[in-house]
């Protein structure tokens, strides 16, 4: 009797807490293919699985737009939470209050973050919540056809020809100026700029804002439009080269003295920054200003690690919150005894 | 739990409607000022009543707790919050300008004799146990479904919670018989909610052919209103003091045992009236009468008094 020995399958890739890959994934996607949105979930889940990260301990949070569909689309294990238009923050921050150990992961777009929901983007960024918060960002509501948001740049054209007379939000100079702690620019397109800072970003304890470029597909990836894949491609002006190496991985990077820029995040993990600028340092808020507003007349699309503050205070930190998480404390911690009452009855007898 | 005003509840009335379709517990207490607008900020009304029952677009109503003194503010605080993690839905405390912002005589807050519902939550180990769950599956019949909190170390503890259509499992659906199914499962979660309510205050009078009904301060108006009627009138009337929303069976009961009932409150449009006749029996609608107060102040007796006898006398 012939038999056929078959080789043992090949042993699938699992990172440190046994996940593979495909347990970060989500459902299939309903956005449009080519999407740069898609693009960014890949990132999610590729950043995710190489972290470890524990998929109980992320909340997904979205408003409303194609953005805000996208958490639907990955790490199917988590809790998620799709709110509504441009109130993700609000969401986001009591989500975090009541368990701090949760890593909020907030997908936002343009036309949610930098219109309806401006009032609550700043004043997540001068709170500094431990977040990730991403901004999808095609210039345009995608959802009720590519009108244009607030993002989009000045003489920007519409698929009809209108052309964009108003000037653009800078929603990183935004967040940099208010107090978030770690500020980026990316294109969804840069597979490996995109996955450095996201995983710096996931570890970073703080709010981390990644505007990232991605384009529309259906209505503004044509000539004339500045948030079109050829448009960005032609003038991404890299500030660095990012690679990310989690504390558990014991890697030296070899570079020549002050061609780098090294940053340590909370958790040992680190950000190389190579071909920086020799001018630039991350750390200084008005120089990431600067920057930002020479890239506006310059009309290049500069991208890279703007600012980061590993020193501030994040709002947990402030509120002086006990260690447990609120949600899970017993009621022998949340309700004061019968005394207490008592005792406050007495005093305005 | 948040506190604020008609403006505030307008403001956030999006994000009620959100609470109730994702069902996410929430206490809203309301301050209840003068509107329209900005209205009389300084001064008091019962004008939300409407409003928040049915807040927010599309087929929504809320749970909503109305107290009439400092001590049932209190109280109602306390079960406001069992309420909302019972039911997974937003509840509303029903306060007003005058109640919340002058100063009351009160005898004294009683503790909780009960310890804090969180409904139905769901851990790790049931989650061992079950296997899994279906985050809006009608298990026990009573239309509340099971839930689990971020955090919940169980690979199957998350859930998308999201404010577009949805099928038990939480996910996306657009399927016609999975809409209805879940709008009926909330229907019958609210009716489910009904009887356990506060119950009105009940004050019977034998024979009386007149009740009265009120709710919220005007309680206070009411007590006074009763001995007015009976001393200069000689009018003895029942009197119901409705405390919550969805009104409770026995208020219907009370309009079914009075020949004339009068809704005393303190708007311009009748609002609980306009929320009794939505549900009372079509026979007993024309029981219904109404008394209305709205200058920005606080009701007073004698007001009442006058209004109750000038309509009586066209009786």
């Amino acid at each position: 009797m012939a038999t056929t020995i078959m080789p043992p399958p090949a042993p699938k890739k699992v990172n440190r807490v046994g996940l593979e890959q495909a347990d970060y994934k989500g459902n299939k996607s309903t956005l449009c293919a080519g999407c740069g949105h898609n693009a960014i979930s890949e990132r999610i889940i590729e950043a995710c699985f190489e972290l470890g990260v524990e998929p109980y301990r992320v909340a997904k949070l979205s408003g409303i737009g194609c953005s805000s569909k996208s958490p639907a689309y990955f790490l199917r294990a988590s809790h998620g939470f799709n709110a509504v238009h441009g109130r993700m923050p609000s969401v986001a921050t009591g989500t975090v209050l009541t368990n701090r150990t949760i890593m909020a992961l907030g997908v936002s777009g343009d036309g949610d973050t930098a219109s309806i929901g401006i009032g609550q983007f700043v004043h997540l960024m001068r709170r500094n919540l431990p977040c990730v918060y991403i901004i999808e960002d095609n210039g345009c509501y995608g959802l009720t056809k590519g009108q244009f948001s607030a993002t989009a740049d000045l003489g920007s054209k519409l698929k009809t020809g209108v052309v964009n007379d108003l000037p653009p939000i800078d929603t990183c100079a935004l967040a940099i100026q208010l107090g978030a702690t770690y500020v980026a620019r990316s294109f969804s397109g840069d597979k490996k700029q995109l996955l450095a800072l996201l995983e710096g970003a996931l570890v970073h304890r703080g709010t981390a804002m990644l505007d990232v470029i991605s384009p529309c597909v259906s209505f503004n990836d044509h000539e004339g439009s500045t948030k079109s894949y050829s448009y960005v491609k032609d003038h991404d002006e890299p500030l660095s080269d990012v690679s990310f190496i989690p504390y558990f991985e014991d890697i030296t990077v070899d570079y020549a003295p002050g061609t780098a820029a090294e940053i340590t995040l909370h958790d040992g993990s680190r950000l190389v920054l190579k071909k920086l600028r020799s001018d630039y340092d991350p750390h200084n808020k008005a120089e990431a200003l600067r920057l930002l507003t020479a890239s506006h007349d310059t009309g290049n699309l500069v991208t890279g690690l703007f600012y980061i503050d590993t020193e501030r205070p994040n709002f947990i930190d402030l509120l002086n919150l006990v260690d447990a998480p609120l949600a899970t404390l017993p009621e022998s911690r949340t309700r004061p005894p019968k005394s207490v009452l008592d005792e406050v009855m007495d005093s305005l007898r | 739990m948040t506190a604020t005003s008609g403006p505030g509840i307008s403001l956030m009335a999006e994000f009620v409607g959100l609470g109730y379709y994702t069902e996410v517990p929430v206490v809203i207490f309301d301050v209840e000022r003068v509107g329209p607008s900005t209205g009389l900020p300084t001064r008091t009304a019962q004008g939300d009543i409407l409003k928040n029952a049915l807040l927010s677009h599309g087929d929504t109503k809320h749970l909503m707790l109305i107290p009439c003194s400092t001590e049932e503010c209190f109280s109602m605080a306390v079960e406001a919050f069992d309420l909302a993690e019972e039911f997974q839905t937003p509840v509303f405390v029903m306060s007003d300008l005058d109640l919340g912002m002058n100063n009351w005589m009160a005898d004294g807050f009683d503790y909780p004799s009960k310890p804090m519902a969180r409904g139905k939550v769901l851990s790790a180990e049931d989650l061992d146990r079950l296997g899994g769950f279906d985050r809006y599956k009608d298990v026990d019949g009573d239309g509340i479904g099971y839930r689990t909190l971020p955090g919940t170390k169980h690979p199957k503890a998350g859930f998308l919670t999201r404010g577009s259509g949805h099928n038990e499992q939480a996910i996306y659906s657009e399927r016609p018989e999975v809409y209805v199914g879940n709008m009926d499962r909330l229907a019958h979660k609210f009716e489910t909610a009904r009887s356990r309510l506060p119950k009105p205050e009940i004050q019977d009078a034998k024979g009386a052919e007149v009740g009265v009904l009120a709710y919220g301060t005007t309680h206070w108006a009411i007590v006074e209103a009763l001995d007015q009627l009976r001393k200069e009138q000689g009018v003895t009337a029942g009197y119901c003091r409705v405390r919550a929303f969805p009104i409770s069976l026995e208020v219907f009961d009370f309009i079914h045992r009075h020949r004339r009932v009068y809704v005393v409150e303190q708007n311009r449009d009748a609002q609980m009236l306009s929320l009794l006749r939505m549900e009372v029996d079509a026979a007993d609608a024309g029981r219904l009468r109404s008394v209305l107060h709205y200058n920005g102040l606080p009701v007073d007796a004698r007001s009442v008094t006058d209004a109750i006898v000038a309509q009586e006398a066209r009786n």
